[in-house]
Parts: structure tokens; sequence; C-alpha cells
């Protein structure tokens, strides 16, 4: 029992690098664009969609990856649209988009379920090829953070960090705010979409409902990442290795409990409220944990006197 | 350099609490001209100066930067042409980003922005430069992020910005209000030193009367959300904060209604 728990540690590693390659996307959205985008529940189900279908039509693995990840920025798109066109706020534009992506996803596929069956085709990831899967991944993830760490040193990448930290100070300089926010939620979902091409392969199959629950999953890749690895570095480039680094330990912590025995049932359960404690953890800090920091009496004194007025 | 001809807004119209912030207000600035704008609260300069700055549309009137029709440009088109300086220190730059990266978003204000590096190491030298000449030591540590500077620091460091490229307009709103005295000074002594140097067309919102008299070489005056007065010249340099409460209560039939302005 407990060999196969072992055994099954590089497959473990495997989906952490995958939903950890989707966390960046969710990255890209909620820390640095400052927008909790919810369509990543689609995209996903879109990019792992495209990809299927396209292998399964006869496309070669590589021209359909592309395709679903363009895909999934077209689904960035319909939510920025609906964000800064319509004036819809983020969250709603993109539990919209997701919605829309549910019909869609089973227009692509024509049924719930598409198969992708390592027999019949050339796949980049599978299960049944552990280290071969885990090298490309490895490879995938490092090219996708090289990407990222080039697009955001740049004057576009620049201009959309600049976006998510301070939309006055954007605006008063000249960034079409609006821009910027659907570049990054194509961004977002491209990649998000690119996980889920991946993914599809890995599971043999594309799935109606394999994104649900993904944005939580995301969300706790950044969170958990943050938590281990932000003490070591502030690089950008580190700070997008500890997301796949969080979605890795999520997937190991995920193996370890079902190893244990407990009700899989629970699983997303568990996960949402793990999720909102530490979201929770700085609020908590700001209400309850902060007190006034206690000034020398001599400093109090000559604000006091700075504050008489000038006569 | 700027010119409103007739603006008008009237926020929450239609509704009980309706407040018609500007009306008709006529204001012509030439090339250079450095205006100090009082006024009570609820006056209307802040909507004025974001009137200009595009934050919002105005119902009536036009706005001319430079001869250039702006009115109904969006507000980032028009940031173009204006430099702006807030009065919460943390709103006019990037708390998350390196001083080195806020000022090479300024350096594109009106620009362009492709997929070339944010900065080129000769532009870095030029911001060091810069910062030198804000005497605050800011050059010791470019790469600091700007969420950890003062207040202070960081008015100075967004004048810094809204004057990189030069501004046709810059609109300064009571940039120094939220500072300790000794700071607002020194902003102040800053602020006087870029709009000299590089012959700029300011206008500067502040609730300090001294400040008003003793900067730039006009004065509006506004109450209700009409200029009641304006002053430039020999007769400005001769005003007194006296004179000017004396001014106002001529002129609106009201006690100037800002302690803020009166304890200053």
């Amino acid at each position: 029992m407990f060999l196969n728990y072992l055994n099954s540690l590089p497959a473990t590693v495997a989906q952490g690098i995958m939903w950890g390659l989707m966390a960046i996307g969710v990255y890209i959205t909620y820390r640095i664009l400052d927008i909790a985008d919810l369509t990543v529940d689609g995209s996903l189900v879109t990019g792992a969609a495209v990809c299927a279908t396209l292998m399964v039509n006869g496309w070669h693995v590589a021209p359909a990856i592309l395709m679903a990840v363009l895909a999934g920025m077209l689904a960035g798109l319909l939510t920025g649209v609906f964000h800064t066109g319509m004036g819809i706020p983020p969250i709603l534009a993109g539990i919209l988009t997701q919605l829309i992506l549910w019909s869609i996803n089973l227009k692509i596929m024509g049924k719930a379920n598409m198969p992708l069956l390592a027999r019949n085709h050339f796949l980049l990831a599978s299960g049944l090829y552990i280290p071969r899967t885990l090298l490309t991944l490895v490879l995938v993830a490092a090219a996708v953070i090289a990407l990222l760490y080039w697009l955001f040193g740049t004057e576009v990448g620049c201009s959309i960090r600049a976006t998510g930290c301070n939309l006055q100070m954007s605006r008063a300089q000249g960034i079409n705010t609006s821009l910027t926010k659907i570049l990054g939620l194509m961004m977002s979902n491209g990649i998000v979409a690119l996980a889920g091409a991946f993914l599809a392969q890995y599971k043999g199959a594309a799935d109606i409902n394999m994104g649900r629950g993904a944005i939580v999953i995301g969300l706790a890749a950044v969170i958990i990442g943050e938590a281990v690895m932000s003490r070591i570095s502030r690089n950008f480039a580190v700070k997008l290795l500890s997301v796949v680094v969080g979605g890795v330990i999520y997937f190991f912590v995920y193996q370890t409990i079902i190893f244990l025995g407990l009700d899989t049932d629970l699983l997303k359960m568990l996960s949402a409220l793990l999720v909102a404690v530490f979201l929770a953890i700085p609020y908590w800090k700001k209400t309850y944990f902060s007190h006034p920091k206690k000034k020398p009496l001599a400093d109090v004194a000559e604000e006091a006197l700075e504050e008489v007025p000038h006569a | 350099m700027l010119e409103l001809v007739n603006v008008s807004k009237t926020f929450l119209a239609g509704t009980v609490n309706e407040k018609k912030v500007l009306k008709s207000v006529n204001l012509h600035l030439k090339p250079g001209d450095f205006v100090t704008v009082i006024g009570g609260n609820g006056a209307g300069k802040s909507t004025t100066l974001n009137a200009v700055a595009g934050v919002f549309p105005v119902d009536e009137g036009n706005i001319l930067i430079d001869g250039m029709d702006v009115t109904h440009l969006s507000e980032h088109r028009r940031a173009a042409y204006i430099g702006r300086v807030f009065q919460d220190p943390m709103m006019g730059t990037a708390a998350n980003m390196e001083i080195y990266e806020n000022l090479a978003i300024a350096a594109r204000r009106g620009k362009h922005r492709g997929l070339r590096w944010s900065s080129t190491a000769k532009e870095r030298e030029y911001y060091r430069e810069l910062l030198a000449t804000l005497g605050l030591g800011l050059e010791e540590r470019p790469n600091a992020k700007v969420g950890l500077l003062s207040g202070g620091q960081r008015q100075a460091l967004t004048l810094l910005m809204a004057t990189l490229r030069q501004p046709k307009v810059l609109l300064l709103d009571e940039h120094t209000a939220a500072l300790d005295p000794k700071t607002a000074a020194k902003v102040l002594e800053i602020t006087e030193d870029i709009i000299n140097r590089s012959s700029l067309t300011a206008l500067m919102v502040t609730h300090n009367m001294k400040d008003a008299i003793a900067h730039g070489n006009r004065l509006i005056m506004m109450h209700d959300g009409k200029i009641i007065y304006d002053v430039e010249g020999e007769e400005k340099k001769a005003l007194t904060v006296e004179m000017l409460i004396a001014k106002f209560a001529q002129s609106s039939g009201e006690e100037f209604a800002n302690d803020r302005a009166l304890l200053s």
C-alpha cells in the first residue's frame, strides 16, 4: 500500500506541474491585475476540448495545442470585453464567460467526454510514460516562465502591472487600462488553456467537468507557493516558479490525503476551506493583531508641536 | 495654452443630492502661466482639474489644450498633454513597482508602448540624474519598491513623473495637503523649481492662502462652481491673506468656509 503511494509520486508531481501551470494563469489575473477571474473553470476545459477534438480529427499535437491556447485567449478576450466594454464587474464577467464556455465546450466536443488515447495518438504528456512526460512538463513550465518574465519586463508588460497596481496613476500616465486588462486576461486564459490541453492528454480524455473548481486549485497553488518560497527571493521568475511549486505541493497533499483513506468527496470542500483561511489571514492580521506602535514620548510631543499652526 | 469655455458639470443630476459643481466656468491660461487656485470646500477646485484631466465627461462647454479641443478625448489619451499630481501621495505612483519602473512608465506617457524592454541603461542613467536633483537620496536606491517611500518622497517622485515628458499643462491638486509642514515646504520648493526650469503652464490647487500668494504669477478664487476672483502680476504680489478673506466675503457674500485655510 505504502509502496503504491511512493510509486504514484512521479505522477503526482506531473499533475502538480500541470495544475501549477494553470495557477500561473490565475497568478496573472489575481496577483498582477488584481482581478479574481472565474473564466478559468471554463477556459481550462476549452483548452482540453480544442486540443482533443483537433487531435481526434487527425491534427498533430503541436498545432492542436497552439489552437487550444488561442481558444483560451479568445475566452479571456470575451471576459475582458464584458468587463471593460460593458462595465460588468470582473467576477460576474468571468462567471458569464464560464457559463458561455460550458455550451461552447459541449459544441466543440459534440459530447461531454472526448477520449484521447495514447495508443491512437502521439501525445506530449501521458500517465503511461511518466518520465518523458515529467521532462516535457518541466521544459514547458520553464518556457512559460521565461516568456512571462520577458513579457512583463517590456513596456506593455509594465503597463499591465501598473494597471493592476494603481488604476488612476496608470490612466494619468496615458495607459489605456481597458486594453491592458484585456491583454492580461487573454494571457492568463491562454496559459490556463495550455494547461487544459496537457491535462486532456495526460488523463486520456477531455471532460466537460474537468475544470470545476480550477480557480480554487489555482488560488491554493498561488498561496501555498508564496507561503513556501516568498522569503527566498522577490525575483519575478522565482515568484512564477513558486506558483508551480505550490501546485506540486497541493497535489502531494492531495495524494497523501487519499492514501490516508479520507473520503475523496470531501476534497473540494477542504481545498476551498484551505483557500478561505489563507485569504482570511491578511484580514485577521489587520483587524485583530495590529496595535498602534508605541512611540517614545519625545516624538509625540514633537509631532504635536508641528501641528500647531505657524501663525 | 489651456482654455475652458463655458464648462459646466452637475453630479447626481436628477436626484435629491444633485450638485452643480461647475457653473459655466471660463478660464484661459497663457503659456508659462503658473496659476494658484483657492476656494472653500466644494467650490469646484478639484472638479475643475479633474474636468481638464478627463476623469469624467463635462455636461457642457469645451476644453482646449494648446488650441486643440480635447473635450471628447478619453482620460488616457489626454494624458499625453497633461502631467498630474494628486492630493493622496499613494495615488500618483505604483507601490509594487520599482522607482525606475515608475519613471519608465512616465517616460512613455503619450507614446506607443510596445515589446521593447521597459527602459534602456541610458535612460536609467538619466533617471538617476533626475532623482539626484530632488535631493532626497532616491538616486541611491532606484530599484526600491515605491511602496517603501515616505509620502513626501512619493509626491516628489510623482512630480518628476508628471514632468518627465514635458506636459503642456501641469495639474497639482492640493499635492502638499497630506504632508507634514516641513515636507510640504520641501515638495513645494521642488515644484517651483521644476515649473521654473521648464517654464511649464500649471494649475495648482491649495488650501494654504500664504502658498497661493507666494507661488505663481496668477491667482484665482473659486466659489460655488464659479471663478469669483482672478488676479495676476504686481497686483497678485501685493496680496495678503487678510485681503483675500475680505475679497471672498465681498465676492461671495459669505464667510470663508474653509477652516483649514483660515488656520494656515
